[in-house]
């Protein structure tokens, strides 16, 4: 486990748990960074762009790695702005791209991010793209230079866990890269579901930042995610179904 | 018991004085309300439709309490459980209701709540609105800020801390026309994160040329959905027109604009018809822009300069508090604004529950926002007020009370990239 590491561009982390940004507070941070052992922070490119005196900025320990998105961005163009202004208020490489173009749901453009991952990816950027579970768009995100692939597990902001489970395991099966589980995960049993089945970590926010005590929600999430990790290295155990016992091989008539 | 809106003022002249009582006793001297004017922008839309035969249609009494505990138990709350939750049934179901909007709140916008001022330009007004502060019979001190007077405020208002601005106007195409709003906007820019306005309807391209001095945002209050009624309290001025100014954030929309922002005067008519048409105004416009940002706020009558005896009628906090709920759930992902006219009682108990943002620092006055708040004498004239607010609170108190209820006070969440 000691050299189980998450990689991701050109850096290695220990901690499999990202805090996402949607709902933000200053507990939150604390609580995701203390109890979760986060090292990866989201933070909305949109609300750093301040001058209020409790810039999220100042709260986030140094050795913590930053992930601006690019939420607030209908098109790849925008998506593209904001990541260079990201880099400019000095928040590093790492982008995640967020393209939405629907207020109600915020599911993210798939077309949209792909284009946007090209020129950024170009330009040095460690592109981490949020997306919909699509196979052909996950094989050309890493065609045009993605660093990790983040497909949603359900609506954002719905705590619904993995209704498209299915979908996340062939990305798992299929793509190279890190898959990230972002997006709908309400509860660390479904955190370590997502880790069980293989994914690279998960990023959550909403179901720590809505729970009743966040430190305890945010340790929570740390044992369901390295439970699900462990789970998954230790290789898990077959479901045998009924009759299909291989006592009596089938295969037998062939010696 | 009725509002009693029509004040006359001695200091005007005995023909503007005929003018008025004409206008008032005399629906013939008026000009058809639903007919558009020469010049305004008639645009191919079916939102209106939509939304006025459901609001003709519902009829709240026939709703019970089975609808309520269904509507309540639903994962999705359809138009069917919005309009049981805003009839007389759900009333018993207050706290229920409050419960749900929480969550919903919370699944949506955790425990945020934004902040943001208000900046009136300019109160010289075109229009006879009977219930309104800056109506032209109304005789209060009229100023236009010019654009240095315009600088100053916003630097007064800026240096408070405040990072998103609202700019009002009263209703004067002639005196505070596009172009000015225009160059008040552009000053926004260069002071404030996030610039919206509150000004007249204008056509898509003036909504374009607003949009490209920095707004993005438009807030167009429809005061009310019903058009008989609305006949009978906006008079005179282009606001007359009640089309018009439905299309107005479909317009906005059109000129490029991030987000549009809707409501009804509370008091003014029906105010659960009221209610049920706001919201399908955002509901059947967010279907056909799913991309656009919407909110909906929630003013209710207020006193005004000259007549103190203006008040929401049977809209009490109780209802508004019901109506918020259903707001949330009936559209959780939209913002609710909670202006300064309701008490601060009121408003530290509803963010917690509905409400996503809120106004801190308020003058609804011209050129009274150092005096207001540094207490530094104002060398300058000041004009009047719209209405009278309830909550008098700074921003750093604002901000402080958000906080103390445990929630996070945010004063920027945007980004201008078009």
């Amino acid at each position: 486990m000691e050299n189980d590491k998450l990689v991701i561009g050109n850096k290695e982390f220990n901690s499999r748990f990202i805090l996402g940004s949607g709902k933000y507070s200053m507990k939150l941070i604390d609580a995701a960074i203390k109890d979760a052992g986060a090292e990866i922070i989201t933070l909305a490119v949109r609300r750093t762009n301040t001058k209020e005196e409790e810039n999220i900025l100042d709260y986030i320990p140094k050795n913590v790695t930053l992930l601006p998105n690019t939420s607030g961005a209908r098109n790849a163009k925008e998506a593209v702005r904001i990541a260079r202004l990201a880099r400019e208020l000095g928040c590093g490489d790492f982008v995640k791209i967020e393209i939405m173009r629907d207020s109600k749901y915020l599911l993210p453009d798939n077309y949209e991010t792909i284009k946007a991952t090209e020129i950024l990816a170009k330009e040095g950027f460690v592109v981490l793209p949020y997306m919909y579970p699509d196979l052909n768009v996950a094989r050309e995100l890493v065609n045009v230079g993605a660093a990790a692939v983040m497909p949603l597990a359900s609506p954002i902001g719905s705590n619904k866990g993995l209704a498209t489970k299915e979908f996340i395991q062939i990305l798992i099966d299929e793509i190279e890269l890190p898959i990230i589980v972002d997006a709908g995960i309400g509860a660390p049993s479904q955190a370590c579901e997502a880790m069980e089945m293989g994914a690279a970590a998960i990023m959550a926010n909403t179901a720590l930042a809505t729970a009743g005590d966040l430190p305890m929600m945010a340790s929570a999430f740390k044992a369901g995610i390295e439970a699900g990790r462990k789970a998954y290295l230790a290789g898990l155990g077959r479901v045998l179904t009924r009759g299909a016992s291989a006592s009596d091989p089938l295969t037998g008539f062939l010696h | 018991m009725e509002n009693h809106f029509l004040i006359d003022s001695d200091k005007l002249t005995q023909t503007a004085l005929e003018k008025k009582h004409r206008l008032e006793t005399d629906p013939s001297s008026r000009i058809d309300h639903m007919k558009y004017l020469p010049g305004m922008d008639v645009i191919e839309s079916d939102v209106c439709e939509h939304v006025m035969k459901e609001m003709k249609s519902y009829d709240y009494s026939k709703y019970t309490a089975t609808d309520v505990r269904r509507a309540l138990a639903k994962d999705k709350c359809d138009i069917e459980d919005f309009k049981a939750l805003l009839s007389p049934a759900a009333e018993p179901f207050l706290e229920q209701m409050a419960r749900k909007a929480k969550l919903e709140t919370s699944k949506h916008f955790g425990n945020t709540v934004y902040l943001f001022t208000p900046l009136y330009i300019a109160n010289y007004c075109e229009n006879y609105c009977v219930y309104c502060g800056f109506n032209c019979y109304n005789k209060i001190n009229r100023l236009k800020l010019s654009l240095e007077q315009i600088e100053h405020e916003m630097k007064v208002i800026s240096d408070s801390g405040m990072e998103e601005i609202l700019i009002l106007t009263g209703e004067s195409p002639t005196k505070s026309d596009v172009e000015y709003i225009g160059e008040a906007c552009k000053i926004a820019r260069k002071y404030f994160r996030m610039v919206g306005i509150e000004i007249y309807p204008v056509n898509v391209k003036d909504y374009k040329y607003l949009h490209e001095c920095g707004v993005d945002y438009v807030t167009v209050f429809q005061e009310t959905y019903d058009t008989d009624k609305y006949e009978t309290l906006h008079l005179m001025g282009n606001k007359r027109i009640w089309p018009y100014r439905f299309d107005a954030q479909e317009r906005a929309l059109m000129g490029g604009m991030r987000g549009v922002a809707f409501s009804a005067l509370l008091g003014l008519s029906d105010f659960r018809k009221d209610a049920l048409a706001s919201a399908l105004h955002v509901y059947y416009l967010q279907r056909k822009y799913p991309y656009a940002e919407m909110s909906l706020s929630c003013p209710r009558l207020r006193p005004i300069i000259n007549n103190e005896t203006i008040n929401p009628l049977d809209v009490g906090e109780k209802q508004l508090c019901q109506i918020l709920c259903a707001y949330r759930i009936f559209l959780p992902f939209v913002g609710i604004t909670v202006s300064s006219r309701e008490s601060a009682q009121f408003r530290n108990g509803i963010v917690k529950i509905a409400a996503t943002k809120v106004s801190a620092g308020v003058s609804t006055g011209i050129g009274d926002h150092e005096e207001k708040y540094t207490g530094k004498n104002q060398e300058t004239e000041a004009g009047d007020e719209q209405f009278e607010i309830s909550d008098s609170r700074s921003l750093a108190c604002m901000y402080d009370d958000i906080k103390q209820e445990g929630l996070q006070p945010v004063l920027n969440d945007y980004i201008y990239v078009s």
